[in-house]
Formats: structure tokens, sequence, C-alpha cells
């Protein structure tokens, strides 16, 4: 039996727990030491498989089966795709920078660092699963976890958000279930077995009806996820709410698992479902990027900017979903990969500030490039990543996805809109997020000297390690993007032939 | 006399009862605490001795089933016997008074259980039930100085009282309609004559009854009250324990006598198990007082269990038996937890757990993760067992039913966390001590704790246990 590489991603971070319970709570360097050494452990795996994957095969690879509850058809089952692998890659840098981007905690440190552990191995495990039973519990592991981690090291309206956040990720989860155990029982009538495997459950040929009610509850148990407007109301608050490395692995992993959840659960699935839905989703996708951008832009906390441009920027990986052909889901995965990196940058990067200054306040600051140098460069990059700029990973993402969905032709309410119209409006969400992101950009760090700041340090040292690593992976995709869309592509392809294959019906308008 | 080795695991849950009593007769009052040690090792023998009977089955007396089934639930009782004995050394010292007729009213309500558990028999059934509910008259109202305890054992008394009398009611109402007591002579003569008025009101009437002993709303209002009063240690296995006894004799009654009439009361279960759901749920969250809150909180884990026979089929018993198994584990623990506090700081308040992660994180961590299992949350065992209920019930096409039960479980979610927001996220009161834990609970605590973890991870070896027993309950 080969190592099984992809157990051994998740199970680090359990080990780095474990060690870390036995530590003694003053021991705070030798714990953060572990849950840095546990988080590289599965960065290293998780880079050796991205380059070892077969791209030329596809398909799944890296297969580990055991038997779990023969009664009920549960294997453990993992493996990877060119749709999961990016992610599992994403998940491993966004929590190894976001230890480093916690080296500063002070405050109960032990338990922070058990419960972060504990929350990004239900992410890896969501990422590496094959089996919808332990897709589903690992994605449940994730939440309780962030509720302890928010609501004890949180700042701004920390225990509301927290709890607000529970519970939707929760009564979202309850509709996944539901759609999953139903799709179990379906399944297991038509092919005369119990089974949870993804793959084998998508060779079923589920009527109509079932795909109709099957697809929305995924889309509401993972669009909460995503978020998809109007469910997204817990991201902001908990975005801002959230400690450092919190904010990170959240909005740079967990909302990655609503849209993963929705491709692989979702549309997989129920590609006839997905086609009766996806003009919902178009239309809804259009408000989260808009909306989103134009609440971005009113913000005067700098978390609450980046909270809002993540539900702007999600926006786009749904419009890739909804497009429904190889362009667009292509570039909604790379767009997940992108955004997480992105988006873990900055709450990176305000974090830091946050933590010397102790303020988030736009109007306060001002001309932060005298004292803080790297941190303004940084977020400069990150800011123009965020707007789309041609050589960083965001643009390549975007790219593919304003032309996937531009070329598919389908008239929705009854051809008062296509998903053309859609597009161009999505695209002017760029200009709204250039608008938002260089006002930032200016207010914060441009401008003249102000002596209040004089007091702040420049990132040095640890805190560095998040923001080289950050800036050099969007850089890398950036330039090099064939690195990253021809594992993607060889994810994709399977999907889209299930699509294509789906007959044509119409869509809900 | 092959007939009474088959009654071994009772003779010697009697035997130990008895013995635990003359025990505590012969020995000095100061030096009582033995009588502890003694009973739970004399309920962990009992354990093997029905772990090594679980494959038997005969009948004894022509009315007494020794099954797979009953003996699973007998491993179940015994289980959590046995984390109530060791819940009750520091608590039951405390009180200061007869520790060993607390011990031997402990085994010999496990005793009733049994005979709950195994009765295929009327008259049997009903006095399984009597010793049951009697010995736990006593045990809720023994700590004789608190005036809340005494109410509660009043209540109890007379409330269970009524509860007896209306499903003797149920029983007479069954037997004069069949002409037997005999739990599969009157499934015999339903399927062959069919159903008389008599036998449906006869139904109606045990239904009740059985609701009154699960706690299923409107049935509840004793509990509440009950459970706050009763010393701690007996509310956790009053809530666990006897409510597993009264889920495995209305199992017996219902899919064995009547099964002809299940299109019928599967109706009535399901408005039982839909009010219990929303109003246990929806109750517990105002609660100040943990006691009150698991209460509320058994409650609504009724009307989940009761899912499992509204799905009418192998798959929902065997998902009752595997929750009912992981429920002890997981409503012990959160009581084990609560004792433990109890018993540092003498009080119940919700508000007074505030930090309580900080002066004690094992107290912390099981109340926690015990209170995740209630809720369904994985890797916790209480997920797998909510979604096997689940799954028996949406394979019967109630999709709206689970979506209601889930939805519920996750309102659980929000009253179960305001636990741990005060346990976790509250800063301890200034100059308080770290909380004194006797090793024996601690013990089990970590144990209950390790069950729930690995059944929540491994669940197989449990599962097909269950499985197979509901299997031979239903194919002899």
């Amino acid at each position: 039996m080969s190592f099984p590489i992809l157990t051994a991603i998740m199970l680090a971070p359990v080990v780095g727990l474990l060690l870390i319970l036995v530590i003694p709570e003053r021991e705070q360097l030798t714990i953060k030491i572990t849950a840095a050494a546990a988080t590289s452990v599965s960065l290293v795996l998780a880079i050796l498989a991205y380059v070892l994957y077969n791209k030329g095969q596809g398909g799944l690879q890296f297969l580990q089966d055991i038997p779990w509850v023969p009664a009920f058809g549960i294997n453990y089952s993992v493996g990877v795709d060119g749709m999961s692998l990016p992610l599992v890659l994403l998940t491993a840098i966004v929590i190894f920078t976001g230890v480093f981007a916690s080296w500063d905690m002070t405050k109960r440190v032990k338990e922070f660092f058990i419960f972060l552990l504990m929350l990004v191995t239900g992410v890896f495990g969501v990422f590496i699963s094959r089996d919808l039973f332990f897709f589903y519990l690992f994605f449940e592991v994730a939440v309780i976890p962030m509720y302890l981690l928010i609501g004890i090291w949180g700042s701004t309206r920390k225990e509301y958000a927290a709890m607000k956040l529970t519970l939707y990720l929760l009564v979202g989860s309850a509709f996944a279930l539901i759609g999953i155990i139903a799709t179990f029982l379906y399944a297991a009538q038509h092919l005369g077995q119990a089974t949870f495997d993804i793959q084998t459950l998508a060779t079923v040929k589920y009527d109509l009806g079932f795909q109709k009610m099957a697809f929305f509850l995924m889309l509401i148990g993972f669009g909460v996820l995503v978020p998809i407007w109007p469910l997204h109301l817990w991201s902001p608050d908990g975005h801002v709410a959230a400690p450092t490395a919190v904010s990170m692995l959240h909005a740079g992993v967990l909302m990655k698992l609503g849209a993963y959840g929705l491709i692989r659960a979702g549309v997989f699935l129920f590609p006839e479902g997905a086609r009766y839905w996806a003009p919902l989703i178009a239309v809804l996708c259009i408000v989260n990027v808009v909306y989103g951008a134009m609440i971005a832009m009113v913000q005067k906390d700098l978390k609450f900017v980046i909270g809002y441009s993540s539900v702007s920027h999600m926006g786009y990986v749904l419009l890739g979903i909804a497009a429904l052909n190889t362009l667009s889901l292509n570039g909604a995965v790379a767009q997940m990969f992108a955004h997480g990196i992105m988006t873990a940058l900055f709450f990176a990067l305000v974090g830091n500030v946050y933590h010397k200054a102790h303020t988030r306040e736009i109007a306060r600051f001002g001309g932060l490039a005298h004292q803080m140098p790297r941190v303004a460069a940084g977020f400069l990059i990150g800011g123009l990543a965020s707007l789309g700029l041609p050589g960083l990973n965001n643009y390549v993402a975007e790219f593919l996805i304003f032309m996937g969905s531009f070329t598919r032709d389908q008239a929705l309410l009854g051809g008062l809109l296509s998903f053309r119209i859609l597009s161009i409006l999505a695209i002017s969400g760029i200009v709204i997020t250039a608008t938002y992101i260089l006002r930032v950009v200016k207010n914060t760090f441009f401008g003249p000297r102000k002596p209040e700041w004089d007091h702040l340090e420049d990132a040095h040292g640890v805190e560095m390690v998040p923001v080289v690593v950050l800036i050099a992976t969007l850089l890398l995709f950036g330039l090099l993007p064939s690195l990253q869309i021809d594992v993607i592509n060889s994810g994709i392809t399977p999907i889209v032939a299930k699509i294509e294959a789906a007959k044509a019906i119409g869509g809900i308008f | 006399m092959a007939a009474l080795s088959l009654l071994t695991i009772e003779i010697l849950t009697a035997v130990l009862g008895l013995a635990l009593l003359a025990i505590g007769l012969l020995v000095p009052r100061t030096d009582r605490r033995g009588i502890g040690y003694v009973a739970t090792a004399g309920l962990a023998g009992l354990l093997i001795v029905a772990f090594g009977m679980r494959d038997v089955s005969g009948v004894v007396l022509g009315g007494y089933v020794i099954d797979p089934f009953g003996t699973y639930f007998k491993i179940l009782f015994l289980a959590a016997a046995i984390l109530t004995a060791v819940c009750s050394f520091d608590y039951v010292e405390r009180m200061g008074l007869n520790q060993g007729e607390y011990y031997a009213l402990l085994v010999l309500a496990t005793l009733g259980m049994m005979i709950l558990a195994s009765a295929g028999e009327l008259i049997s059934l009903y006095l399984g039930l009597e010793l049951m509910t009697i010995t736990f008259c006593i045990l809720v109202a023994f700590h004789l100085s608190d005036a809340r305890s005494a109410e509660a054992g009043l209540k109890y008394i007379l409330l269970g009282a009524m509860s007896s009398a209306i499903l003797l009611y149920g029983l007479s109402l069954a037997y004069g309609a069949s002409g037997s007591t005999v739990i599969k002579q009157i499934g015999q003569v339903v399927a062959a004559s069919g159903a008389s008025p008599a036998l449906i009101l006869g139904t109606i009437f045990l239904l009740a009854g059985f609701a009154f002993k699960v706690t299923a709303v409107p049935f509840h209002m004793w509990s509440p009250d009950v459970y706050e009063g009763a010393p701690t240690p007996v509310t956790g296995f009053l809530s666990v324990a006897s409510k597993a006894a009264g889920f495995a004799a209305l199992v017996r009654v219902f899919f064995g006598a009547l099964p002809d009439l299940h299109s019928f009361w599967v109706q009535l279960f399901m408005a039982l198990a839909i009010l219990t759901m929303v109003l246990g749920n929806l109750v517990a969250i105002p609660q100040t007082n943990i006691k009150r809150l698991l209460a509320y909180s058994s409650i609504s884990q009724a009307g989940y269990l009761l899912l499992g026979v509204v799905s009418y089929s192998v798959l929902g018993i065997g998902a009752i038996m595997y929750y009912a198994m992981l429920y002890v584990f997981g409503n012990m623990g959160a009581f084990m937890a609560a004792t433990a506090f109890y018993n540092n700081e003498g009080s119940d308040e919700i508000k007074d757990y505030a930090g309580l992660a900080r002066r004690s994180p094992l107290v912390a961590a099981v109340m926690l993760f015990s209170m995740l299992s209630l809720a369904g949350i994985p890797p916790m065992a209480g997920f797998v067992g909510k979604f096997y209920l689940f799954t028996a019930i949406i394979s019967r096409g109630y999709i709206w039913l689970a979506i209601l039960a889930i939805l519920m479980s996750m309102v659980s979610v929000y009253y179960y966390l305001m636990v741990a927001r005060a346990m976790y996220l509250g800063n301890p009161p200034a100059g308080s001590q770290p909380v004194r834990v006797a090793p024996g609970l601690q013990v089990a605590m970590v144990v209950s704790l390790l069950v729930l973890f690995f059944l929540g991870i491994y669940p197989t070896p449990l599962t097909n246990y269950a499985l197979n027993s509901a299997m031979t309950f239903f194919m002899p």
C-alpha cells in the first residue's frame, strides 16, 4: 500500500492538536512551534501531492478506501481530483500562514491552537472525502471550533457574530443533510446497494423532479456558506469579529467549502437540477457582486471592507457555476483559490495593523506607508489582485469566468435578460472594486505622515511569513496560469461532460 | 431448569440489590462509602455477564422473553447504572444519608427496567414498570433535607401513579379485547379477527401511558420539576435509563401486539414526536438552571427517539437502540459534569458556570462535548445516531418531518452553546479556585467522553450490534 498522503495531510493537525493538549499552558512558544510544525507538514505534503498529481491521467488520485459502516455503505474513502487538489493546497497555505499571523497571540494560547487545528482538520477532510457521509461529517466538524474561536478571541460584537455565524451555518447544513440522505436513499433503491460514494452516486439517473428538489436543498445548504445573497448576513459580521487567523481561514477557505460542495454534491450529481436552478443563481450572484461591492465602498472599518469584498468576489464564483461550461467552471475553481489567497493576505495585514494600532477605523489612519512600508506594499498588491490586475492569479480566474459566462447562450426571464448582460454587469463590479480598494489604499496608507502612528513598527520577522508566502503564491499562479488551470481542467472535464449529457430543459425563469 | 439459566442476569441483579441492602445494615454508619464501590463492581460484573449473554434467546414461562433486543437494553441499563453509581460517591456522602439503601435502590430500579425490557407479557411488564417507578420515587426524594427533592418525589409519585393507572387501563382493555396477556398471542388474535373498538381505545391508553414514561409532550409535565429537584445523579439515571426502558417496552408492545394497527398509531406517534421535539427544544431556550435545561433537552431527545417508532421499520428500531445507547453516555456525561460542579460549588445555575473552562478544562470539555453529542454535531456519536433516525424516516418518505427534526436540533445547538458560552467565553469569578473532581468521577467522565468520540468516528461495531438485535426482534 502506498503512503496515504491525503490522510496524512488531514491527520497532521490532529497530531499537532494532541501534542499541544499535553504541553503546559505557559510554554507558549512551544505550543506555537508545534502548531507551525504540524501545519507545515500538511503544507509540504499538499505541495507534494500537487506536484505528483498526474494531470494527463486526470480523475481521482491518491485513493484510499477503508470500509467504515458496511450496513450503510459508508466508506472512509479519500482522493483528490483537479478540482479539490488546488483547494487542499489553498487550505494548507492559508492555515500555515495563519499560524504565523497569530504569532503575537498571548491570550489562552493553548486552547486557541487546539481549536484552530480542529477547525482545519475538518476543512481538509471535506476536500479530500469521496464519500458523502464523511464529506458532511467533516463539514460540521469545522463549525463548533469556529464558534469558540470567534467567541473567545474575537473583537467587535464577537458573541453576537459567533452565534449568528454558527446558527446560519448549521441551519444551512441541515438542508444539505436532508439532500444527502434523500440522495442516498434514492440511489440505494436504484443501485440495489447502499453507498455514499460520490462517483457511484453520480452514475444514478435521478428523475427530474428529484433533481430539482435535491439541487435546491444543496443550493440552500452550501449557498449559505458561499455566501449567496440574501443568505450572506452572517459573513461580514463573522469576518470582522474573528481573530486574524480565523478570518483568514474563514474567508480564505470556508466560503470555498460552500462553492465546492455546490459543484461536487450539486452540479455533479444533479446536472439537470443545476440547469433548472442556474438562472436563479445567475441573478442572485449579480446582486452579490454589485451590492457587495457597493456596501464595501461605504464601510468605515478595514475589516468590513474586506468582509464585503469577499461577498462580492464570491459572486464571481457563483457566476462561474451558473454558466455551467468548461471555461466558467475552470474560472470558478481558480477564483476560489485566488480569492482565498488574496483575502488571507488582506486579513493577515489588517490583523497586523490592528494588533499594533488597536483600531481599524479607516478615517483615523493615513500615510501609514511611512511607518509600515512593507504592510502598505503587501496591501497594495492584494488590492491590485482584488481588482484583477493581469499578472496576478485573480486576473486569470476572473477572465475565465467572464469568457465562460459571456459565451453562454441562454435567455433568462423569457428573453429579458441574458448571460451576456449579466456578464457585463458583473464586469462592472470590477470598476466598483477598483474604486473602493483604491480609496482604502489611499486613505489608509498614502497621504501625509501622521505623527500619532509613529510608534507603529513595520511587519518584521515571522510576521512577514504570511505576507511573503501569500504574495508569492499569487504571483506564481498569475504568471504561470497553466500550472493551475491544467490541473483544474482535468477535474472539470468530467463534470462538464455530465452537464452536456443532461438533456436541455427550461430553467426556472 | 434450563429456563432459569436464561434469567441469570435478572437473578444476579436481584441478589446484588438485596446484598447491598444487607451490607448497608451491617456496616457502621461511618464506613458506608465502600458500599458504592461494591455496587459499582457488582454492576460491572453484571455488565460482563450480560455481554456474554448477548446472543442468547429463549422464552421463560411463556411470557418472559430473553432475546438480543432485550439484552441490548440490559447492557444499556447497566452502563447507565455504573455511571450513576460512580457519579454518586461524593454526592451521596454529601447528602449524608443511608448510602446502603441508595445503591440498593439503584440496583433494584435497574432490575425493574430489565424486567420491563424483557417482558413478553402484560402483567410482568406492569410489574417491571412498578418496580422501576416505585424505587425511583424513593430515589427522587432521597435528598430529605431539601424541600425541592421532597416535592419532586411527591410529584413523581402522584403523576407516576396516574400514568401507571392509565397504562394499566390500556393493558386491561388489550386483554379484554384479545383474551390474552401474552403480547405475541394478542398480535395473533388481532391479525386474525381485526381490531375491536375496545382495542383501539386500549391502544390510545397504552400510548398515553408510555408517553408519560418517555416524557413525550403533552405528557411531560412532571419531568422538569422532578428532574430539577431530584439528586443530580438520580436525574441523570432517570433521564436516560427509565426513558430507554420505556422505549424498549413501547417497542415490544406496539410492534409485537399491535402491528396490524400500525397505520393508526404511527400517526399518533408522529404527532407526539412533533410536539415533543418542538416544545422540548423551544422551552429549553430560556432555562437558567442546568438541570432544567437538561430536563427539557431530554424531553426533546424523546422526540427524536419517537421518530424511530414513526418510521416503523427495522432500521428505525436499530436507530432507536443506537441512539438510546449513546444517549446514555451523552446525557450521563453532562450530568456527571453537573454533579462535579455541584460537589464543588453547590450550584446548578448556568451563570455560575462562567469561566469553568479556566477552572477545570476537563469538566468543561466533558460538558461541551456531551452537549454537542446531544445536539448531533459530528464527530460526536450523537450525529451518527440522529443520522440513522433521519435516514429511517426519510426512507418512509417523511422528508418534511426530517427537515423539522433537523431544524429543531439546530435550535438545540443554540441553548447548548449558551452553556458553552458561559463556560468558555465567560470569566471566572474573582478568587475562584480550580474545581476539584474525585478520581473515580474523573475516570468515568473521561471514559464516557472517549466512548462518545469513538462511536462518533467509528460507529460500526455498535451499529452492527444494534441492527442485528433489531433484526432478531422482527424475525425471531
